[in-house]
């Protein structure tokens, strides 16, 4: 009875390694780390049949789950998603590999002004993929005023009725932004400042939320809130009208997903082919239409302004020069993180 | 035989060491240090990230995980010792059924349920709208400490209700008829009998429901808005977006600490009662 059993037991043993190994060899398989709900997954099979690359996708919910995961090793990703902020900590960190242009070709597209961006200044490691603002997200039943300046965060007649973004980098950002300092500053004085003028903003705030600070103010749990372009875009595309978006004239963050191939990447060659795919005018049109955010490629803009021209009235999907001009991208902070850490726990704690 | 048995034990002590010893004195090692965490040479001794949890604004933190902890803790008592005798006084056949009920949330994600109570307490959630409907004033309940309160209660309850309703149901029958042959009504009975001989259950729920209560996080993120942080928020904070592991070791060991103290105290309630027990 053993000796059947142990005989039973070696036979798929050696069965199941002779079937992976014979997998191995005749296909590559790139796995491929995104944010979730961030790509028309229809286009993955697209590549897969175009290439004969596998592509293992999963996804993730915030930049810190993905540096945490790379950091920890175990595990190698051969293209992930990081916004602009955790580009240039790894950058740092000498976590990147530098990408290899002579396989993109498709970078041609790219918008030129949306190229060469703070945290990668010539996006020798980078390149992005779809980007957008942080600005004002409002119900438009509930507020009045017209909605121009940071300072409606500061206004009594909305106490309780104000959402702040749980976010070390967004919350301080807009205090940083309404005192005309740099997002990104390390100066004490300028981060005190900051951390007094949310101190005094405290009591008219409702509470402090992630992602839900976009149902609850299309619910009308509350009037206005600090929020992402995208998530208005999303009530857009769901057909909720009740909601307006706007970016204050004093400017705002702008922010950038890009691709990235990570140092622990085996298929760097394969990778490049998947981001230049995902760079293609077609791919990028049937991308976009489905993640519904603003492409940085001009030719999918193009086609997105003969089919849907009405969403380049709106500043969530296509802000103005001046909100370009004045918009500031975030770059790492390296061991400052943990005094705007600091601020943003003194802040919660009132 | 009893050699063979101990040889059966060595694979858990093996697990146990791998993933019980060996983390707990990492995070030792980082809440007593400052320097790189991912180059061990770097480390250097050092009071610092203790010196910080002394800070008030830190304390008051921990103060404010403690008070809700321990007030969402008696709810459950209150609420689960009643409900508790309830079910151990129903019928057997329909025992397991009620069993059911209280068990079947706790299937459901944490998560999950946690935003149910969301659309539930908000400004225009359910309970909003029934009471507009019904003509009444709305209640600002969310965000708020009282929601925060109400969703620990409602995710924590079952771990009262369970011990409490083993301990019941297993007293024998016969001492309450020996009470009531001794002239006992059913008050005495309850205070007398019953109370003293639940008090284990009582031990094991408390102890079950306040440390997952005290160290808990996210709850006060969606039901509170953030505006009460906890001490099991600060902890995900310190790991996650600031990645300042040495203060976040030196949160966790303070929380340890903490539990064992009050479960020290809790351990010691339940031997007195023990041997007050035997004296009678």
């Amino acid at each position: 009875m053993r000796k059947t059993l142990s005989c039973i037991l070696i036979l798929i043993l050696v069965v199941g390694m002779a079937v992976s190994l014979s997998g191995c060899g005749q296909k590559v398989v790139i796995n491929v780390y995104n944010w979730g709900e961030f790509m028309d997954e229809t286009l993955i099979d697209e590549f897969e049949k175009q290439t004969g690359i596998g592509v293992n996708y999963k996804t993730y919910e915030t930049n810190e789950t993905l540096l945490a995961k790379l950091e920890a090793g175990g595990s190698s990703y051969d293209v992930v998603f990081p916004s602009d902020y955790a580009v240039s900590e790894m950058i740092k960190r000498d976590m990147l590999l530098p990408l290899d242009y002579s396989n993109i070709p498709n970078i041609k597209y790219i918008d030129e002004r949306l190229r060469g961006q703070e945290y990668d200044p010539e996006n020798k490691y980078s390149v992005p993929y779809f980007w957008g603002t942080v600005g004002i997200l409002y119900n438009k039943d509930l507020v009045t005023d017209p909605v121009e300046s940071w300072d409606i965060l500061w206004n009594d007649k909305y106490k309780g009725q104000i959402l702040m973004k749980k976010d070390v980098r967004d919350s301080i950002g807009v205090a940083l932004i309404r005192l005309g300092y740099s997002v990104n500053t390390t100066n004490d004085a300028e981060l005190e400042q900051a951390k007094q003028l949310l101190i005094q903003q405290s009591p008219l705030v409702n509470g402090y939320y992630g992602d839900e600070i976009r149902d609850l103010i299309a619910n009308g749990d509350a009037a206005l809130g600090v929020t992402y372009s995208g998530d208005f875009m999303d009530l857009y595309w769901e057909g909720i009208d009740n909601v307006g978006y706007a970016i204050p004239k004093e400017g705002s963050n702008i922010w950038y997903d890009c691709m990235v191939i990570p140092k622990s990447a085996k298929h760097k060659k394969e990778a490049e082919m998947f981001i230049n795919f995902m760079l293609d005018p077609d791919v990028g049109f049937r991308n976009s239409e489905e993640v519904g955010y603003t492409s940085p490629n001009t030719e999918v803009i193009k086609r997105m302004q003969e089919e849907y021209p009405e969403v380049f009235e709106l500043p969530a999907y296509w802000p103005d020069e001046e909100a370009l001009s004045k918009g500031e991208v975030y770059v790492d902070l390296g061991d400052y993180k943990a005094k705007y850490n600091d601020i943003l726990t003194e802040v919660l704690a009132q | 035989m009893n050699k063979k048995l101990r040889l059966l034990a060595y694979p858990y002590s093996v697990w146990m060491g791998i993933f019980i010893v060996i983390p707990l004195f990492l995070i030792l090692v980082y809440s007593v240090t400052t320097g790189d965490i991912h180059d061990a040479s770097s480390l250097k001794l050092s009071g610092e990230s203790y010196k910080k949890v002394l800070e008030p604004i830190y304390l008051n933190i921990i103060k404010d995980s403690f008070v809700l902890a321990a007030a969402s803790t008696l709810i459950c008592l209150l609420l689960g010792y009643p409900a508790a005798m309830i079910i151990s006084n129903t019928n057997i056949k329909y025992r397991g059924l009620v069993l059911v009920f209280f068990i079947v949330p706790i299937w459901m994600n944490f998560l999950l349920r946690t935003y149910a109570w969301m659309s539930l307490l908000s400004p225009n959630g359910f309970l909003n709208r029934f009471l507009m409907w019904l003509g009444l004033p709305k209640l600002e309940l969310m965000p708020g400490q009282g929601a925060v309160l109400v969703g620990m209660v409602y995710n924590f309850l079952p771990f009262m209700v369970l011990p409490i309703y083993t301990v019941l149901s297993k007293i024998d029958k016969n001492v309450l008829e020996a009470a009531s042959d001794l002239g006992g009504n059913k008050i005495v009975t309850f205070f007398r009998v019953v109370l003293p001989l639940s008090v284990p259950g009582v031990v094991s729920g408390i102890t079950m429901v306040f440390m997952p209560a005290v160290s808990t996080f996210i709850i006060s993120g969606l039901l509170g808005g953030s505006k009460t942080p906890l001490i099991g928020d600060l902890i995900e904070q310190q790991f996650i977006s600031s990645r300042n592991w040495h203060f976040g070791s030196a949160l966790s060991i303070i929380l340890m600490v903490m539990i064992l103290i009050s479960m020290a105290i809790m351990s010691r309630i339940d031997q007195n009662n023990a041997q007050e027990g035997r004296k009678v």
